[in-house]
């Protein structure tokens, strides 16, 4: 058995035979030209020519990858045009008299080391973007085509390291996983393989060397390991491995487009939670039905002042148009407790998860609080918007906040600026309070929904940061679920609906539980939508039970 | 007659290939006015991508921002606008 380790960057167990990229010669002699005009003019061409190309190549990553890696080859293109890479390039030509190619390469590795030689491990990375694009205009220049898979049949493809354009030229459908003796986990390759699914492994080495070429190995993306001429238990604990992550695939591809229904006709509304726009990707790539917590923190964690209402609007505009038309439940900043932001100068507390937080810091900074909603009011204008205050205890306190809001709302007409005047409200149950006045807050919002983190850690008077308090801190403990029960029924009584968008939302263990209260919704981190979705199309409303409430 | 200021770099990866790209557009968009950016003893043109990279400024770095020729005032304001939303810096 030969077992060569590396890093995972991607998960998966694949099989197939080892198949080293095969790159155009890049052996460039140097020859001295007599018309040197015309040795700058091809240089310009195949700059141009190379960038005409990049452009191409970020849009359809745009739609293969997403926009992160489509706004890095645009800065690809303009390496191509950077006047220091020209310039060094025109220099070379001028100082030796050569020929392009050998004038391009060698810029090309003059900024290429520069890069390799800098103290921070992104910036070293950059050093593989430098030679992509010089290897791309000495490919134009020699009318060379991209490297790629002369094989019939899927192979495991081997590299020292991908240039990103190499990795989004290759046809998918011939690639089982990626083996890069170099390359990192912040490398582009690996960034790619994550986004198409593909295992990928990089830092394996020396030992992956090209007489390989052709055996069948497996490799793991989750442990980094390469394993050829397996012994039978290796081989079964791959096969076992396969088999699940087949299953799964399955199960997922099944998944995929069917209600969130159970089998005797019950639906649930299986959303998820976000932290930031991008998030969105993996809503979508999951099938989640909406967005039942968008988290606004990420817009004052990031920043070192107040965010602009305009920088909000853009931020929540994005996502509600990208969900076109689903629901998308925006949460006020729930700032305090173990988030703290410097510039809101909050006094250093005994108690944190029991101080100036969340709404509090709202209701107390009716500037900062105004801002946030004109900016989700406008936005309400490009999808559908809900609206979520967090850590409500008292009737007065929503009343405030709908107050807030309709002033708000007030401001934006006398202004003919766009908004939905229809834009659901509501809270965060998460307080003991709020399950005690549950009746009364039901009749002033249009849903609740549940954060059971906080519910449990204030029911159960255990702090959730606290590492030490082990079986004292159950989520599943009665008093909690009888206070979802409590919160449930006096929704229902009023008409109104109610979800869980705690982590306990995506436990199955409960899902039992959570149809016998009659919870109508729950939202979950986006890669645990399928697997709740199975489970519910499995289960059957009108028999669960509500044992597990009993203590 | 240059006008400068100086601002910290807050974002995670510093001045990166991403935004380093947009920086040299925004600049070259500017026309008449050059901006360079100084870190340390160093001084490149914005528009200079890859000597802009090469400058390594990382998170915590502070770097100063000059524009000179052309509508000062106006570039200036555009400039402290960019860093301010792109590297999350404290102008």
């Amino acid at each position: 058995m030969v077992l060569i380790q590396g890093k995972g960057v991607s998960k998966g167990v694949v099989r197939g035979p080892l198949y080293f990229f095969q790159r155009p010669n890049y052996d460039i002699p140097k020859t001295k030209v007599a018309d040197l005009d015309a040795e700058k003019a091809r240089v310009v061409e195949a700059r141009e020519k190379s960038s005409a190309q990049l452009y191409v190549l970020a849009d359809k990553c745009r739609e293969e990858a997403g926009e992160e890696s489509a706004v890095l080859f645009e800065t690809h293109a303009m390496f191509c045009d950077d006047d220091d890479y020209v310039e060094a390039i025109e220099t070379m030509l001028n100082d030796e008299s050569c020929n392009a190619e050998y004038a391009v390469k060698e810029a090309g590795e003059q900024f290429a080391a520069m890069f390799a030689a800098m103290d921070d491990a992104y910036m070293r990375a950059r050093s593989a973007d430098v030679k992509d694009v010089t290897q791309r205009i000495l490919n134009n220049l020699m009318g060379i085509a991209e490297g790629g898979i002369d094989s019939e049949e899927p192979v495991i493809l081997c590299a020292d390291d991908l240039a990103p354009s190499e990795t989004l030229q290759l046809d998918k459908s011939k690639i089982l996983g990626f083996a890069l003796t170099a390359g990192s986990s912040n490398g582009h390759t690996a960034i790619l393989a994550r986004t198409m699914g593909i295992p990928a492994i990089c830092g394996l080495g020396a030992e992956l060397k090209e007489t390989l070429q052709g055996r069948m190995a497996y490799l793991d993306g989750e442990t980094g390991k390469v394993v050829l001429d397996p012994d039978n238990l290796t081989i079964q604990t791959f096969k076992d491995k396969m088999e699940k992550q087949k299953k799964f695939k399955e199960l997922m591809a099944e998944m995929k487009g069917k209600e969130d229904v159970t089998l005797d006709g019950r639906h649930i509304n299986v959303y998820c939670n976000i932290g930031n726009p991008d998030d969105v990707t993996a809503v979508k790539n999951n099938d989640g039905q909406g967005i039942g917590l968008f988290r606004s923190e990420f817009l004052y964690l990031a920043e070192t002042d107040y965010p602009s209402e305009e920088k909000q609007f853009q931020a929540y505009k994005k996502v509600a148009a990208a969900m076109d038309g689903k629901r998308v439940i925006i949460r006020t900043l729930d700032i305090g407790a173990d988030k703290q932001v410097e510039y809101f100068h909050l006094k250093k507390e005994e108690n944190p998860a029991m101080g100036v937080r969340a709404i509090r810091i709202c209701l107390n900074n009716p500037d900062v609080f105004r801002t946030q909603l004109r900016a989700l009011y406008r936005a309400s204008a490009y999808g559908k918007v809900a609206i979520m205050f967090p850590m409500i205890t008292s009737v007065w306190e929503v009343k405030e906040c709908k107050r807030a809001c309709e002033k708000v709302m007030a401001e934006l007409k006398a202004e003919g600026i766009p908004f939905n005047e229809e834009t659901e409200i509501g809270i965060m149950i998460e307080t003991p309070a709020s399950i005690f006045v549950a009746p009364e807050l039901a009749e002033e919002v249009d849903f609740f929904s549940v954060g059971t983190n906080d519910l449990t850690q204030y029911t159960l008077a255990c702090d959730r940061q606290a590492n030490d308090l082990g079986k004292f801190f159950d989520a599943h403990h009665p008093a909690v679920l009888r206070a979802l029960k409590m919160a449930a029924d006096a929704a229902h009584e009023k008409g109104k609906w109610i979800g869980i968008c705690g982590e306990l939302g995506a436990d199955l263990s409960l899902l039992e539980t959570f149809l016998a209260i009659g919870i109508d919704e729950l939202s979950v981190s986006p890669s645990a939508v399928l697997p709740l979705r199975d489970a519910i199309r499995k289960s059957i409303a009108k028999t669960c039970t509500l044992d597990a409430l009993k203590c | 007659m240059a006008m400068e200021f100086k601002c910290v770099i807050q974002d995670e990866l510093g001045i990166h290939a991403r935004p380093a790209g947009m920086l040299a557009k925004e600049a070259k968009a500017l026309g008449d006015t050059v901006v360079s950016v100084t870190k340390g003893d160093k001084t490149v043109k914005a528009s200079q991508l890859m000597k802009l990279m090469g400058l390594g400024v990382k998170k915590g770095d502070e770097v100063t921002v000059t524009v000179e020729g052309g509508d000062e005032a106006a570039a200036l304001d555009a400039m402290k606008a960019f860093f301010k939303n792109n590297f999350a810096a404290e102008v």
